[in-house]
Parts: structure tokens; C-alpha cells; sequence
């Protein structure tokens, strides 16, 4: 496990009665990357991903994030790190406003910093006068960003963003990245998982998880081109059907 | 801590704004707080008794004059002969007789010593036993006070006869009762969220978008319900006569049908909650606290229904588990005939056929 | 006679003090025998369009009919004719496959026996499951299993709403083959998608966003409205080129587009003062070309123009 890694995963399994659900993966991601996590549904993802974010303990293996162990230092890794999924949004009920409040409290952050976050937020998604509206009366493009933004109250190391842009249009999906783009380029590491092909090429490296094992890893050029393929949609094809390239 | 206070400030928020739980909420207690307080009360006052007085002398006079007087009793029989009794019983009207001998005053003055009948009605053994005992107290005054003032020591007797349950077994009150409660839970709860469960689960779109009339769909869900209560009742029915020893003095068919009727009933009362109830915990919370509750509280089986105030009384008419009530406890333990409960099957009839109405023109056929 | 006529619908939803327009005055027809699309994100209405158009909600305003019969009066009979699978499925979990299949046959006073070769093909992929429960199988059985119950009763006009969401790409891509095999059977399919490139399979589309109609037409159709050129542009470093390119004065828009950035230039482009431009800029591996357009684009183009795609050369 090496200085320079923020995510370091070690034969990571998980076990769910005779079902494994993850396989043994092994993995390091470094500070400011953009790792994808591809895979089909039921391929073990999410699993992965909640066992990254202290939500489940691993059956077997290793794992650190942000340095802390996972075994002995879960709750510890939740104040470090921020999560966001397509299920999980804001509290409905509750305006933009209340959820910043409730989170930036979560997470600790005086009230000062809960206040000129808030202001920033509403300056950069231009929100105005939004800001006190509840958010089930918001479009469903504005909520994809704002959960995001809410994730990162507390400038977190590494955000984890399971499927963000479910069923959102395409501008906003583009924004959304946008927005990942501009956090990853400040120093934070984004593990995202997504269905889209096309959001894959803007990952610094990807993984494609099959059955619970990682089947393949690399930048999208690399994997393009181990797998003679023109973009990582025939790539995770070539995969799911099973015609793999041997390598050394 | 700080991350705490913000915790306890976001949930205010989710209970504020949520006003329909809230109301249940705020309101259950107090009319808990208002029902145990006024009305349900293990005390019984103004019970209603009647008097055969033999005798018609001055003592009887005397000890009749101080049960009237008191707050737990009131008289509203005079009972003329022995004949007389039974059908006061059997129609519920009185719930104690005091039975004075021939001669009782001078068999007081010359003999030294009289009996007085107490005959209770069992078939709630704990009303009974109240009520057999306030009266023993009063007649036990009586005689202190007047043994005070004379010189002969005489003594009252008291002879205590339970009906219908001497030996004063509890199980006797509450097999109809638990009859009651299931078949609420099984036909009621459990009917309506079925139903609902189907519209949460989108497969009851895919069900109205097809030829089939869903009144059929939902027949189709009541019947499971409905034979299995039928094995409930005949299990209670069966744990009863063999195992508690509660014997079915009436009619077992009559039995049966009032049963079959009732079940009919309380399915009817479960389509008109699925029918309003927007989600299984909906239909699952109403179903409690509308019929389960009421059940346990206003039907007359743990607190009697006459001691209540006004309100509460005309409340549990509205109970169908009231009537129920009575039916099961007038056939099965006094083993009355359909010409004593004719009315009351007559009045859940009447509520089956309004609670089905009510469903089957609500039940939407379209999504919203 | 059109399989599906759509004329003004309208319809708002209300929750507490908030009004959701979910369908803003849509008016659409598909044509007997045809495959429609119906693309969109999530919010854009189609599936309030659905359930109205299968006699389950009715519009605030406007009317429809479906195979000629009028959704509000002749909802009965509409109910006999269509096939309709909703979101998410809605097959019975605790059932198996064969039980639920036999189910919604009955449902239809038909049984499986009756219009098997219609479902056949698809069955057939999931028969060896068939007393597996339906909560047990993969998302992409489960929609094929879903897809046969609806096809059971062999309907004149299927409905499909999101029948790929959630799906591994190449359960969708197999979906798609079965749904054109079907359309020799002569059935109509209306079916609604949040994936761009799914619209390409269809006959005719209409692009749907937030409760609006952008337009209607064949995939081609609407590709060629796409105002102006589309150029594809590349380098190492996209993230910076995105910001660069979006600065510059010839560019209308620049949208990352998995591996190349498209950019829509201003009217009078040109390529090679362009790319000098950007190598100054500081992407000496800068790599420009002429792209088609794809439906996307479109939908993102009319998204910003919602008058429609051609006002987009009054910004040029």
C-alpha cells in the first residue's frame, strides 16, 4: 500500500451466505483521479462501492481509503469521504438551504462555513432565490447537481458517486461532469460508477467488474486497444460476451 | 454534538410537514388519555339490576331502597315471579337479580337468620363478581347497622348463583372476543393491504389495462382471506370446547352462519380501507387504529359497554365488533336462539352490504 | 386509420401547494405498424403520456385515441386490445415465470397455448426458467418475460414504457432485435427510452422534455435539421480543451462526447485557422473533423432552441 495511493484494495471480498457477490478485487486509485467502476447490473458495484465507504464490512481482504483502514477505521472513513447516488437524493421536504444545513452540520462545519458554502453553491448553480424552495418543487436536472455540490460540503478527499446520472438529460448530464471535472482538477478523487459507455472515456482509468471480478482495468486507451476495440461501449461488449483478448 | 442538534432539527422538520401522521400523532394519545379516563372503567356503575321480592315487607323495602341508592346500581326491574327471571337475563336487560324468600322479614325477626339470592349474570365473570359483591357489601351495611341498633343478632344470608358460567372462567368472555379480534386482523388488515400492495407494486396497472373487470381481481383476493378465516374459527372454536372447556350451549350452525356473517363483514371493511389507503402502511396504521382498537376497547368485551358515557356508547354501535360481540356471546355461552339476536345480525347485515356499496363505487378504475 | 392519435394533451399534477405540469400540449399520431420512439429523461412526461394513452389517468385537456377508439369514452374496449408494460416491470416476484405468464393470459381469457408463436421467440430465451420466481431473475430475463406477458393476448398496439432502463447493454441491444422481429407481426409499438441511441432503431421519434414535444420525425429526419456543422474535436488534455474551446469566438457550443468533444462553429468556420488557434492555445495535439450529427446532439440543440432546431442559425 503505497504513499501515493487514496484507495488501496486488496483481494476485497464479500460473501452473502453461499453468494459471493465481490470476488477478490485488487485495486489502488491516486489522488485526483477519476476512476470509473463499470460494470452490469448485479456485477457487484455497488457492493464494492458501500463496502468502500465504511457502509458494509468486507467478508475477506484488505482495503484502506484516505489512508484509514477499513476494518478498524469505518466510521472514520464516512467524515473524510462524501457519497452521492441516483436513488439517494436531498430530503425532499426540506429546502435547498435546510439540506446544506443539515449536512454541513453532519459533518461538522461551524456555521460561518455552512453560510458562505451555501452562498457559493447558490452563485455557482445559479440558483437565486431557489435556494429556499423545497427541493421536490426543483426540476430533476438541478437536484443531480445539487446532490452532488451537497456531497462536497465538507470538501471532502474522495467522493464516491454511485450511478449519478441516471435518466437526466443530456445537457445536464454534461454539466454534472462538468462539475466532476472541476472537483477532480482541485485535488479530489472521484470514484463514480455509470451505465453510460460514452462517460466512460472521460474516466482517468476504469474498471469493469464481471460476476464480482474485475475483468479489466485501465485508462480507456489501453483498454481500447487491448481489446481491439474503437470505443468502451464495444469494449464492455466484448467483455459481457465473453470474447476476451488474451494478454500476457 | 452539534452534528446531533442538526439531526434533531431535520427530523422536526420531516414530522411538521407531514401533517396527516401528525395528527395521528398528537391525537391518538388524547383520545386514549379521554377514552381510558371517562370511560373504560373496571368499575361498574349503574349497573342495571332487578329485584324479585317475595316478601314485600318492610325489611325487604328497607334493603331494597338502599341498592337503589346506590350509585353502582339501578333498579330497573321488579321482577314478578321466578318465570320472569330467566328472559330478563336472556335479554341482557338486567345483569344481576336480588331474590328475596317468602316471609323474609319474619323469618329476619323470629329465626335469627334469611337468605337472599344473589344470582349474577357470568358470562363476563369479572362484571359478575363485582357486581355480586357490591351487593353482598350493601346487604352486609345493612345488617351492621341494624344489628347496632338491636339487641337479636341476626343474620343475612346470601346465596350466590353465577349463570351460564358458575365456575366463572374467564375464557367465557373472552373467546368471543378473540374471535372478534383475529377476524378483524386476518380479513381486515391483511385484505387491504393486499390490495394496496398490488397498486404499489405497478402490477395492478397492468391488471386494470386488460379486460378483465377488477372487481373480479379483488373478489379473487378476499377469498383466501375468507377460508382461512374459516379454519381460525373452526381452530377457536374447536380450542374452546376441548381445551378451555367453554362449551357452545346454543346453536353451533347459528353459530356458523353469525360467524360466516361477520367474516363477510370485516372483508367489506378491508376493500373500503384499501380503497382509501394510499400505501400499505397507510392501510396497515388504519386498520389498527380504526378497527383492531376499537375492537379491543368499544366492542364490550374487556370493558363493559353500558358503564360507558353517551359518547363512547354510540360509538362502539358503530363497532361492527360490538354486535358481533353480543351475537357469539348470547349464542355460544347463554345458548339463546336466532330470535334473540335477529336485531343485531339484521344491523351487521345492514353494515355489510353498506361497507361493500361504499367499496365497490369508490374502487377506481383508473390510476388516480 | 392511425394506431394512435394524440391532439392537446395537458395534464398537471398536484402535490401540497405545487403544480407539476407533467404534459404540456402534446399532439402526436403513429401510423399502423409502426415502431415510435418516444425519447426523453426522466421528468419529461412520457410516462404520464403512457398511462393516459392506456386509458389509466385522464388528460386535463385534449384527446386521444387509440385504434380508433376514444380514450376517455371507449376505455373498455381499448383495455382488450393493447399490450402495456409499465416501468419497472410489474411482474409478480413470488410468482414464477410460467405462473406469471399464465396469469396475465388469463387475464385476457386466453392462455399461453393460444397465441404461443407470437411469443415464441422471446419465450423461448427464458422457457428453461420457467419455474424460476420472477424476483430471482436477471434484469434482462425479467424484461423478456415482462415483454411476453404483455404480448400474450396478442394486442394491436404495445406499449412499452422505459423497457431498458436498468438493463446491461447488451440485454437492450437483443431487446431492440426482438421488438423489430415483432413488427412483422404487424403489431404497433409505441415505446418510451431515456437512451439517445436507442432512437435510431425506431421508425419515427418524438423527442420529449419536460412535458414538450422538441419534434417528430425519423431519426434521419431529424439528424438532418441539425442546424450548421457538427466538428469533433480532440487532445490529450479534453478538460482544458473543453474550457478553451468554449472561449473561443467561433464556437457556439463545445459538450464532451465521451472521446471527442463536439462543437458546434459559428457560421463562417474555418477549420484551419481554427486548429492554429487552438495549437496556440496550447494543444499542439489538437485534432479537428466533420462529424454527422447524432440524435443527441439534436436533443441538446432543441433543448436550446426549443422553436425548433432551425432558429438555431439566428445566433450565427
Amino acid at each position: 500500500m503505497s504513499g501515493n495511493t487514496v484507495i488501496s484494495v486488496k483481494d476485497l471480498t464479500k460473501r452473502f451466505g453461499s453468494f459471493t457477490a465481490v470476488d477478490h478485487i485488487t485495486f489502488d486509485v491516486k489522488p485526483g483521479e477519476i476512476f470509473g467502476f463499470l460494470g452490469a447490473n448485479g456485477a457487484g458495484k455497488t457492493t464494492a462501492m458501500r463496502m468502500l465507504c465504511g457502509l458494509s464490512l468486507p467478508t475477506a481482504g484488505k482495503a484502506t481509503v484516505a489512508g484509514l483502514d477499513l476494518y478498524l477505521d469505518a466510521e472514520k472513513i464516512k467524515q473524510k469521504i462524501g457519497y452521492m447516488s441516483q436513488r439517494f437524493s436531498l430530503y425532499e421536504d426540506l429546502t435547498i438551504r435546510e439540506n446544506i444545513r443539515f449536512y454541513g452540520g453532519i459533518y461538522g462545519l461551524s456555521n460561518q462555513q455552512i453560510k458562505d458554502k451555501t452562498a457559493e453553491m447558490t452563485s455557482n448553480l445559479k440558483l437565486g432565490k431557489e435556494v429556499d424552495s423545497l427541493v421536490k418543487s426543483l426540476p430533476l436536472g438541478w437536484r443531480q447537481k445539487l446532490s452532488f455540490s451537497v456531497a462536497m460540503v465538507h470538501d471532502p478527499r474522495i467522493v464516491f458517486l454511485d450511478e449519478p446520472t441516471g435518466g437526466v438529460d443530456p445537457i445536464t448530464r454534461r454539466e454534472f461532469w462538468t462539475l466532476i471535472y472541476e472537483a477532480a482538477n482541485k485535488g479530489t478523487t472521484v470514484f463514480v460508477t455509470t451505465h453510460y459507455m460514452d462517460e466512460a472515456e472521460y474516466c482517468s482509468r476504469v474498471s469493469i467488474m464481471v460476476d464480482g471480478r474485475i475483468d479489466a482495468m485501465g485508462s480507456p486507451s489501453e483498454l481500447k486497444s487491448k481489446f481491439d476495440a474503437y470505443d468502451m461501449a464495444d469494449v464492455f461488449l466484448k467483455l459481457a460476451r465473453g470474447a476476451k483478448r488474451s494478454d500476457n | 454534538m452539534r452534528q446531533f442538534l442538526f439531526l434533531i432539527k431535520k427530523e422536526f422538520f420531516h414530522v411538521w410537514r407531514d401533517k396527516r401522521t401528525m395528527l395521528i400523532l398528537l391525537g391518538m394519545p388524547l383520545m386514549l388519555i379521554l377514552i381510558f379516563g371517562f370511560a373504560l372503567t373496571n368499575e361498574v356503575k349503574n349497573s342495571r339490576i332487578g329485584v324479585l321480592d317475595k316478601s314485600h315487607d318492610e325489611t325487604t323495602r328497607a334493603i331494597i331502597q338502599e341498592l337503589e341508592a346506590s350509585r353502582y346500581f339501578d333498579l330497573v326491574d321488579n321482577i314478578n315471579s321466578e318465570e320472569d327471571l330467566t328472559p330478563a337475563f336472556q335479554s341482557g336487560r338486567i345483569r344481576l337479580a336480588v331474590v328475596f324468600m317468602e316471609n323474609f322479614g319474619n323469618e329476619l325477626d323470629h329465626g335469627n337468620s334469611a337468605a337472599i339470592q344473589l344470582i349474577g349474570d357470568a358470562t363476563d365473570p369479572n362484571v359478575a363478581t363485582t357486581l355480586i359483591n357490591y351487593a353482598s357489601s350493601v346487604i352486609m351495611d345493612y345488617q351492621r347497622r341494624q344489628r347496632a341498633q338491636a339487641d337479636l343478632p341476626y343474620s343475612i344470608g346470601t346465596e350466590i348463583r353465577m349463570l351460564y358460567n358458575p365456575q366463572l372462567k374467564g375464557a367465557y368472555n373472552f373467546v368471543p372476543g378473540v374471535m372478534a379480534m383475529v377476524l378483524m386482523l386476518v380479513c381486515a388488515m391483511m385484505t387491504s393491504i393486499s390490495i394496496v400492495r398490488e397498486r404499489e407494486m405497478g402490477t395492478m396497472e397492468v391488471i386494470l389495462v386488460s379486460p378483465i373487470v377488477p372487481i373480479r381481481v379483488i373478489m379473487a383476493k378476499l377469498i383466501p382471506y375468507f377460508l382461512l378465516s374459516m379454519i381460525n374459527i373452526a381452530s377457536i372454536l374447536l380450542l374452546s370446547v376441548y381445551v378451555l372447556d367453554v362449551p357452545i350451549k346454543g346453536s353451533l350452525m347459528l353459530l356458523v352462519l353469525e360467524c360466516l356473517l361477520f367474516t363477510i363483514t370485516v372483508l367489506a371493511l378491508g376493500l373500503l380501507i384499501s380503497s382509501v389507503a394510499g400505501s400499505q402502511q397507510v392501510a396497515m396504521l388504519a386498520s389498527l387504529m380504526g378497527l383492531f382498537l376499537p375492537t379491543v376497547m368499544l366492542s364490550g368485551f374487556m370493558f363493559p359497554v353500558e358503564n360507558m358515557p353517551v359518547l363512547l356508547k354510540g360509538l362502539s354501535n358503530v363497532v361492527p365488533s360490538k354486535w358481533f360481540y353480543y351475537i357469539v356471546k348470547n349464542v355460544m355461552i347463554k345458548g339463546l336462539g336466532f330470535e334473540n339476536v335477529w336485531k343485531e345480525t339484521l344491523i351487521l347485515l345492514g353494515m355489510t352490504v353498506f361497507f361493500m356499496t361504499v367499496s365497490v363505487k369508490n374502487f377506481k378504475t383508473r390510476l388516480e | 386509420m392511425k394506431a394512435v392519435t394524440v391532439s392537446n394533451i395537458r395534464k398537471s399534477f398536484k402535490s401540497g401547494k405545487a403544480v407539476t405540469e407533467a404534459v404540456r400540449t402534446v399532439s402526436l399520431d403513429v401510423e399502423d405498424g409502426e415502431l415510435f420512439g418516444i425519447i426523453g429523461p426522466d421528468g419529461s412526461g412520457k410516462t404520464t403520456l403512457f398511462r393516459i394513452l392506456t386509458t389509466l389517468m385522464l388528460a386535463d385537456e385534449g384527446t386521444a385515441t387509440v385504434d380508433g377508439l376514444d380514450v376517455v369514452k371507449d376505455f373498455r374496449e381499448i383495455r382488450r386490445r393493447v399490450g402495456y408494460m409499465p416501468g419497472r416491470f410489474s411482474l409478480y416476484p413470488d410468482l414464477s415465470v410460467e405462473e406469471n405468464l399464465t396469469f396475465f393470459a388469463t387475464l385476457f381469457n386466453t392462455s399461453i397455448d393460444e397465441n404461443y408463436d407470437l411469443v415464441k421467440d422471446i419465450y423461448s430465451q427464458i422457457e428453461r426458467f420457467k419455474t424460476r420466481k420472477a424476483g430471482a431473475l436477471s434484469g434482462g430475463m425479467k424484461q423478456k418475460l415482462a415483454l411476453s406477458c404483455a404480448l400474450i393476448h396478442r394486442p394491436t398496439v404495445l406499449f412499452l414504457d422505459e423497457p431498458t432502463t436498468g438493463v446491461d447493454a447488451v440485454s437492450r441491444k437483443e431487446f431492440w432485435e426482438l421488438l423489430r422481429n415483432l413488427q412483422k407481426q404487424k403489431i404497433t409499438i409505441v415505446v418510451s427510452t431515456p437512451y439517445m441511441d436507442e432512437a435510431g432503431l425506431c421508425d419515427r421519434v418524438a423527442l420529449m422534455q419536460q412535458g414538450r414535444i422538441l419534434d417528430i420525425d425519423s431519426p434521419q429526419g431529424i439528424t438532418k435539421k441539425f442546424f450548421g456543422e457538427l466538428w469533433s474535436a480532440r487532445a490529450e488534455k479534453m478538460y482544458e480543451l473543453m474550457l478553451s474551446l468554449r472561449e473561443m469566438q467561433g464556437v457556439v457550443s463545445c459538450y464532451p462526447f465521451g472521446q471527442v468533444h463536439h462543437v458546434v462553429p459559428k457560421k463562417d468556420f474555418n477549420i484551419s485557422q481554427a486548429q492554429d488557434e487552438i495549437r496556440a492555445m496550447g494543444f499542439p495535439d489538437i485534432h479537428l473533423a466533420p462529424i454527422s450529427p447524432t440524435i443527441e446532439d439534436c436533443f441538446m440543440n432543441l433543448m436550446n432552441h426549443p422553436e425548433g432546431q432551425m432558429t438555431a442559425g439566428n445566433e450565427r
